[in-house]
């Protein structure tokens, strides 16, 4: 078990790697000057210089790409161009938002969505299977910052039960203020990991209560929800948790529109803004991040895998 | 010792009946309804083992689901009729009821044991579920205890270590005596077993099917036992219940349903059981040699780059050693062996699927052992293969037309050509013209694998390779294709490389026969000699334990009677 994790995180560096090299060459191959790039139009030929020399542009590509990852495994990512703020301390502040705003929304996906697979692939082919597969048709096809608006109107403006927007950490505010936040936004996020995890429950399912095994279970007398929770449904399980480990890294990359419609001060905004103000340094802090956490949580899925099944363990 | 030889005289008193069927009507639920089971009705006495025979489609696994009531919900229902369990009716109990009744007073096992149990979860535990759904009151401990015991008397070794096993970790064998050890862990009166050595080795089959009577003596279990197979019905039955089309046929005692059978169907069914006495030798066709194989080996996983940089050779393991054998233009060789023999390696070796690690492989005298693809391609012709499974050989989305001149234009006959070919092919094989616009679900599997034959042919090959090509028909299916290898082999004079676990295949077809255990030939010479009076101990004891090996099935009668009658004053004592 021990070699076999860790020849999966090995297996991570190379992919690290590339992922460094190609945000470094994102500046360096973008057309132009990256000096002129990040100085702006408004610059003089003195300050140009001044850019270029703090940046180490003047000296070999080889060499700045290794004092660049140098200066990454130092923990230094670079300054903002616009705030001037460390670009770490930038993204530290918005990661929590984001972060906590995701996993809420696949634990609340996992919650609805496994349940409703598991009961559509037992009653298959009943009224409650087609309900299940139409709302989750109904999930795939609705664009998300429509459920936003129409869970805004409802539950905030209509109702008045929950705040229009804006977001409460949970390191500092405690969880209930958290959650009356969080809600909507997770909600809006959920439908479509919603309607994507109950659809690969319900397929797998399927195919797991056609297996011999399951025969064996009822044989021994084992109660509906014993064949269907002990026996089927941890067989069903790695396609499942691939769902959902994608959909976790999705969710972290994916929560700009959600972010935006909320107002929440997330990863997402930050993103938006740095692109539109062309901010360098921050894109490619948050490129280094995201890709990090999409090979962490792939690893954590790899490593899921093997704790599920004991065949996986030995080969 | 079989089992009649072992029965007690029968018993003055009648025993008292464990299960009851009463003309059971079980259809489909799908409009219009057809009937699957046409009003089946038997009993089974206690401690009596009743056997269920039958071809596929007889209706007869779909019988013990019905006791179980695990028929599956939407597609089949009982229509009709009555199952008592000890006098309880089944078909009116609710499902609480029918819950508590599986496992505690009827356990069922089932064909494939490499499927049939739960691959995350230890062996142990999968037995212990038993109890802690059926026997509240139980410790931990006392759970624990429990299933050692049971693992014990299924003749597990090192039964803690098995405990903790996954089911992965054990060979079918193994776990089908965690199957039996889950099913008579609380000792129910009736024990359904569906087929549950058609999927093992022979001498294992023969070890389950002798633990699974020690043990029904001991808990004084009725079983139920459904088999394919009339040798394996010879050695177990008390009473035979032959099942045909959803219909009994008929029922009787074992010894009298073999001597008289009642039937025309039964009498055909015992007839086309292939005797296990090889069948007298034909005359040498032709010198010609076509395949020749010369200290063939096979290494798998063996050596790396690494070690043959060092000019080291690997420690993997070795599949095939030392493999030789010469087989002449219209003859037949047979490799028998079990799983895990190599035999099927030294198939794919020959076919050069695979290439061997040392040793050659000659066809028509050219050694191919170490071609290249492109060189070995003039050679693919040569050789052409039978698989086993006629409902995956054979691809479900091509006419029969295209998948027989496929082969053929890849070697550039034009098509209009090939396609009259394939016609003529399809009437050797005994298939209609119309056959070949159709497509492969049309047919049954006898004349899906009558198909595979043509396509084989359809590359005007010297030799076939039929790798279990009959073992997944039903008997009287069985001798047909067989008959039809051997008519097409006198006409066309191809040699055949006959891979089979089967004994009585072997001795029927083969003329020369080759016994493989553990990747080497233990045995090799005419079938008449190494079938019928086997020099080494393994073969010996695969003859040994091939079920029903005491019963001349096709002359009704046993086979010391017909040895007494062929030579008198000499017995069958071995």
């Amino acid at each position: 078990m021990f070699s076999y994790c860790l020849r999966r995180c090995l297996a991570a560096v190379p992919v690290m790697i590339v992922v460094a090299l190609f945000v470094f060459l994102l500046l360096r191959l973008s057309p132009g000057d990256p000096a002129a790039i990040i100085a702006g139009d408004m610059a003089t030929p003195a300050q140009l210089e001044r850019i270029r020399a703090s940046l180490g542009l003047d000296q070999p590509l080889y060499l700045q790409f290794f004092q660049w990852t140098g200066a990454l495994l130092r923990g230094d990512f670079g300054t903002s161009l616009m705030s001037n703020l460390p670009v770490t301390q930038l993204m530290a502040q918005r990661l929590e938002p984001t972060i906590s705003l995701a996993l809420f929304s696949i634990v609340l996906s996992v919650v609805i969505a496994v349940p409703m697979g598991v009961v559509a692939a037992w009653k298959h082919g009943s009224l409650i299977d087609k309900a299940v597969m139409s709302l989750s048709v109904l999930g795939f096809s609705v664009p998300v910052f429509v459920i936003g608006y129409l869970l805004i109107k409802l539950f905030a403006i209509d109702l008045g039960w929950l705040p229009v927007q804006g977001f409460s950490r949970l390191s500092e505010s405690g969880f209930l203020p958290f959650l009356q936040h969080a809600i909507l936004p997770a909600t809006m996020l959920s439908t479509i990991y919603i309607a994507l995890i109950a659809r690969m429950t319900r397929a797998s399912m399927l195919d797991v209560l056609g297996e011999d095994f399951i025969r064996t279970a009822h044989a021994k007398g084992a109660s509906e929800k014993r064949v269907l929770f002990k026996h089927a449904l941890r067989n069903a399980g790695v396609p499942i948790l691939e769902v959902i480990g994608t959909g976790f890294a999705l969710m972290i990359t994916g929560v700009v529109v959600t972010e935006s419609v909320f107002n929440i001060p997330g990863l997402g905004r930050l993103t938006v803004d740095a692109i539109l103000s062309r901010d360098y340094p921050v894109i490619q802090g948050l490129i280094l991040v995201t890709s990090g956490v999409y090979v962490l949580i792939n690893l954590a899925i790899d490593l899921s895998y093997a704790l599920l099944d004991p065949r996986i363990r030995y080969q | 010792m079989t089992a009649m030889q072992a029965m007690p005289p029968s018993p003055t008193a009648p025993a008292e009946t464990v299960l009851e069927l009463r003309e059971l009507v079980v259809r489909t639920q799908s409009s219009p309804a057809k009937t699957i089971l046409k009003g089946i009705s038997f009993d089974i006495a206690a401690g009596e083992t009743l056997c269920l025979v039958g071809e596929s489609g007889s209706g007869k696994s779909v019988t013990s689901l019905a006791i179980m009531g695990l028929l599956p919900k939407g597609i089949l229902e009982v229509a009709r009729g009555e199952i008592h369990l000890e006098r309880q009716a089944l078909l009116s109990a609710t499902s609480r009821q029918l819950r508590d009744l599986r496992a505690q007073r009827v356990a069922m096992i089932f064909q494939e044991p490499m499927t049939a149990l739960n691959p995350l979860m230890r062996v142990g535990e999968q037995i212990e579920e038993v109890l802690v759904m059926h026997q509240r009151g139980l410790s931990s401990g006392q759970r624990r205890e429990r299933v050692l015991d049971m693992l014990d008397q299924v003749q597990l070794p090192d039964i803690e270590r098995v405990y903790e096993s996954w089911p992965h970790q054990l060979s079918g064998g193994q776990r089908q005596r965690i199957m039996i050890a889950m099913a008579l862990i609380l000792e129910p009166r009736l024990l359904i077993a569906d087929e549950p050595t058609t999927a093992l080795d022979v001498t294992t089959q023969q070890q389950i099917l002798k633990l699974i009577k020690a043990l029904q003596q001991r808990h004084g279990t009725s079983v139920l036992f459904i088999t394919h197979d009339m040798g394996v019905v010879a050695d177990i039955a008390d009473r035979v219940c032959v099942m045909r089309h959803g219909e009994v046929v008929e029922t009787q005692p074992i010894e009298a349903l073999l001597r008289h059978p009642r039937t025309d169907y039964t009498r055909q069914l015992l007839q086309a059981v292939p005797s296990l006495r090889p069948r007298p030798a034909r005359e040498v066709m032709s010198p010609e040699v076509v395949l020749e194989a010369i200290e063939l080996e096979m290494r798998y996983g063996g050596t790396s780059r690494w070690q043959r940089l060092r000019g080291q050779s690997g420690t993997g393991k070795l599949a095939a050693h030392d493999i030789s054998f010469a087989l002449r233009r219209g003859r037949t060789l047979g490799i028998v062996g079990e799983s895990g023999s190599g035999k099927s390696t030294v198939a794919r070796c020959v076919m050069r699927m695979i290439a061997p690690t040392g040793g050659g492989v000659r066809v028509l005298g050219k050694d191919i052992a170490s071609l290249g693809r492109a060189a070995l391609k003039p050679h693919r012709k040569r050789i052409q293969m039978i698989f086993q499974d006629p409902f995956r050989s054979l691809n479900p989305r091509l006419t029969v037309g295209a998948s027989l001149i496929e082969g053929p234009v890849n070697y550039g006959t034009p098509k209009a050509e090939a396609l009259t070919r394939a016609a003529e092919l399809l009437a050797l094989v005994g298939l209609p013209e119309d056959a070949l616009e159709r497509y492969p679900h049309q047919f049954s599997g006898g004349q899906r694998q009558r198909i595979a034959i043509a396509r084989a042919l359809a590359m005007e090959p010297d030799v076939l390779v039929a790798d279990e090509a009959v073992s997944a028909l039903d008997v009287s299916v069985q001798t047909q294709v067989l008959a039809l290898l051997a008519d097409i082999q006198q006409r066309l004079g191809v040699a055949v490389l006959f891979i089979t676990h089967d004994l009585r295949v072997a001795a029927q077809i083969c003329d020369e026969v080759m016994v493989m255990q553990q990747g080497e030939i233990v045995e090799y010479g005419p079938a008449g000699e190494v079938l019928g009076a086997p020099k080494h101990a393994y073969t010996q004891s695969l003859m040994l334990a091939a079920p029903g090996r005491h019963w001349d099935f096709a002359g009704f009668k046993p086979l010391d009677e017909v040895y007494r009658a062929e030579r008198p004053g000499v017995s069958l004592a071995r």
